[in-house]
């Protein structure tokens, strides 16, 4: 290709406030030829107003049937350097904590085998490595093993789970989710990197009803962190809110979805059988009030994004539960659940559409989970149920 | 040397800084003193700041290595990522604090994404690296962010604004549960290559990867045929089968959902809804895109309460007075007639006018 490459489009994304991705991508191409006609293919579709990479692709490393994704130019003639320019993905730390020899180190290792183009990082946690050939594949896997870095899930496969910061820096975190997560990538490493399940199967953790993984909207198995027993309230610290400007009636009691709260200008009071550990009074004033001392979480199963007979939002299935190494019971369930799943789910059916087609009852049965009013919303408003021997 | 294999991420607790060492676990509150700022407290009285900066997302090794040297002048040695993309420098020495901002702040690097601001946008890839996109993902990102600039760095918004964006259907972003969903979309049928059908794709997957059955056997020609009046262009069809591509020039663009989130607060998670079903592809900047984002930002920022997300908001006032307020004309895609529909159809007959 020209040395000269014009690309006023993408030249125009580098101005204005906010960190511009073309900047980045200029950096790499000054460097490395792949970069460079990734930017020449990239212009022409901001041109064309459609992708130029074609139609997937198998590659892999040895080993593992997963955790690289083809990906080839249709346009090779124009851009030679992308004509293979697949993905890597690289399982994150938990908690997407680093030190920066880590970094420095995926730096290095991906400057020599790469296009020096990365995410931190992609939408289901992973480190994505932008860019090589088929050649590079297996070398740059063995120097990422090398400096401690493991390839992540892709396919019909356990994703790579990831968590939020919990306790390593958050007072609300009610379990360990950086060691859940940990503890449980690697339990199932072999479900993570062979694909063998009917279809993808994600799992993230949250420390708390905050959700800041969003594990509940998408993710087949949330794990969020929650408590029983009464919150522990500072008054001090709640007159000193007040002092502060916040309107505890109208920001914190009024607001409070079950109305277990009340406010008389020097006292707050909470009746806690009432309240359902929503967060957002705690969130409010987070030196005055404090989670329940007994802490565990809720097990959601089913969530997901819409492909392919719609989104679902994750239903409870284990209202509580007690997470403490070994994590024992925890790591049990999710076998059990990936035993179930892949004996009766069709090909792309995830955990909920599966759910959804059987029924709740039978997953429960499956699981030996006992009926409990805190699974659902509402009980049925049809009569169409069944009634047989051994249903719970 | 045998390929090792199956040894799982490094250890997280060799990424942690001495100060989270230190107070693992036994953190007491956070305050934040300034937007983009925080500063957690734990029981043994250590403090750490965390000062949050917007990343582009796509990263150059250049660019991970300027906030290495920034991480090791500043933190130790240490930084973290936020599930919405942020950088996180990890400050123990209150001392630094200021002169790291400074150096943020000289290096074009923003702060903020804390408290009532709007973050990082969520998103996917793209034109830059997926096979199966409808629009580009960090160009429309750049864009949004740029216009909205202001309110990463300040937190006097009514509440949380989640905006995400994913460049199809498959949402590797998930973004149906966001304040604002930013979502491509495509608008034709599969364009059927029946010699690559035949000679790549399993046809019974393919059909049963159709969430509305419009696809059947072509049995003479060993291939498929697709009922357009059943297809709504998902696209899932595409990625079982090279053979069916979905991607069009002029009928892919991006559609906008709101009053999703998936914190438990108050009223619980609940999905994104739609608000317009179609805006052109126009790159480089997207300015029907830019603008849709932004008057719905500026609308529900004007009108809701304190601490009220979008959804809330939106269920509050109605519906119906968040189109008169917003001035988005009511298509008729935003009836749902997917097997989802009849819980999104009014069934009171108290409605506003």
């Amino acid at each position: 290709m020209a040395d000269e490459m014009k690309t006023p489009l993408l030249d125009d994304l580098e101005k204005g406030r906010w960190p511009s991705f073309v900047t980045d991508l200029k950096q790499a191409a000054a460097k490395k030829a792949s970069a460079k006609d990734l930017m020449g293919q990239l212009e022409k579709s901001y041109v064309d107003r459609i992708g130029h990479w074609k139609h997937g692709g198998i590659v892999g490393v040895k080993g593992y049937g997963g955790g690289v994704i083809g990906r080839y130019t249709d346009m090779p003639g124009d851009f030679p350097g992308v004509e293979h320019f697949h993905t890597i993905r690289v399982n994150q730390p938990s908690g997407w904590f680093y030190n920066t020899k880590a970094l420095r180190e995926l730096c290095e290792v991906w400057d020599k085998h790469g296009s020096g183009l990365t995410n931190f990082h992609g939408a289901t946690g992973d480190i994505i490595l932008l860019g090589t050939t088929t050649d590079h594949l297996q070398p740059c896997f063995d120097d990422l093993a090398n400096i401690g870095f493991d390839l992540g899930g892709s396919g019909s496969a356990l994703r790579t789970p990831s968590a939020c910061v919990g306790p390593a820096r958050c007072e609300w975190a009610c379990f360990d989710s950086l060691d859940v997560c940990h503890t449980i990538t690697n339990a199932f490493q072999s479900q993570l990197h062979r694909p063998m399940f009917p279809y993808k199967f994600k799992i993230k953790i949250s420390g708390c009803s905050n959700d800041c993984v969003a594990a509940i909207a998408r993710s087949d198995m949330s794990i969020i962190g929650t408590w029983k027993g009464n919150i522990r309230i500072n008054q001090d610290e709640v007159r000193a809110c007040a002092q502060g400007g916040m309107n505890i009636q109208a920001e914190v009691v009024d607001l409070c979805p079950t109305h277990c709260m009340g406010w008389d200008g020097t006292t707050l009071t909470l009746d806690d059988r009432e309240c359902n550990r929503c967060m957002h009074c705690i969130n409010l004033m987070p030196k005055a009030l404090r989670q329940g001392v007994e802490r565990g979480a809720s097990i959601l199963v089913g969530g997901k994004a819409p492909i392919v007979h719609g989104a679902l939002l994750g239903w409870v299935a284990v209202p509580f539960i007690k997470l403490e190494p070994p994590y024992d019971e925890l790591l049990e369930f999710i076998n059990k659940v990936f035993d179930w799943w892949d004996e009766n789910g069709k090909m792309r059916e995830r955990l909920g559409e599966l759910i959804n087609r059987q029924g709740m009852g039978k997953f429960l049965k499956a699981m030996g989970l006992k009926p409990a009013p805190q699974m659902i919303k509402r009980p049925r408003a049809n009569p169409y149920y069944f009634w047989r021997e051994g249903v719970n | 040397m045998a390929t090792r294999t199956d040894f799982g991420p490094p250890d997280y607790r060799e990424m942690l800084p001495p100060v989270i060492k230190a107070n693992y676990g036994k953190w007491l509150y956070h305050e934040r003193p300034q937007p983009g700022v925080l500063k957690h407290v734990a029981e043994s009285g250590d403090a750490l700041y965390t000062v949050r900066v917007g990343s582009e997302r796509l990263l150059s090794t250049d660019k991970v290595r300027e906030l290495c040297d920034l991480a090791e002048k500043y933190c130790g040695g240490y930084l973290r990522f936020t599930s919405r993309h942020n950088i996180e420098f990890l400050v123990s020495d209150a001392n630094l604090l200021a002169p790291l901002l400074g150096e943020l702040k000289a290096r074009g690097l923003p702060v903020g994404g804390t408290g009532h601001s709007i973050t990082n946008i969520v998103h996917t890839q793209g034109w830059v690296h997926c096979h199966t996109p409808a629009t580009d993902a960090s160009g429309v990102v750049k864009a949004v962010m740029d216009e909205l600039f202001d309110y990463f760095g300040t937190m006097d918004l009514p509440a949380y604004c989640r905006i995400s964006l994913a460049c199809c259907l498959n949402m590797c972003g998930a973004v149906h549960c966001s304040d604002i969903a930013i979502l491509g979309i495509h608008r034709k049928p599969p364009q059927i290559n029946h010699d690559i059908v035949k000679a790549k794709c399993e046809i019974p997957n393919v059909i049963a990867a159709c969430p509305t059955g419009a696809i059947r056997p072509d049995p003479a020609r060993k291939s498929l045929t697709v009922n357009e009046d059943r297809c709504m262009y998902c696209g899932n069809c595409y990625t079982m089968c090279p053979g069916m591509p979905v991607a069009d020039s002029a009928g892919d663009g991006v559609s906008i959902w709101v009053g999703g989130k998936v914190s438990n607060t108050r009223g619980g998670p609940a999905f994104s809804r739609l608000v317009i079903p179609y805006l052109p592809n126009t790159p480089p900047r997207w300015p029907e895109t830019v603008a849709a984002v932004k008057n719905i930002v500026e609308v529900w920022a004007k009108h809701a309460r304190k601490h009220e997300r979008m959804g809330e908001w939106i269920e509050r006032i109605g519906w119906e007075r968040f189109f008169e307020l917003s001035g988005i004309p009511f298509a008729e895609q935003l009836i749902d007639d997917f097997t989802t529909a009849p819980e999104t159809y009014r069934t009171t007959a108290a409605f506003k006018w």
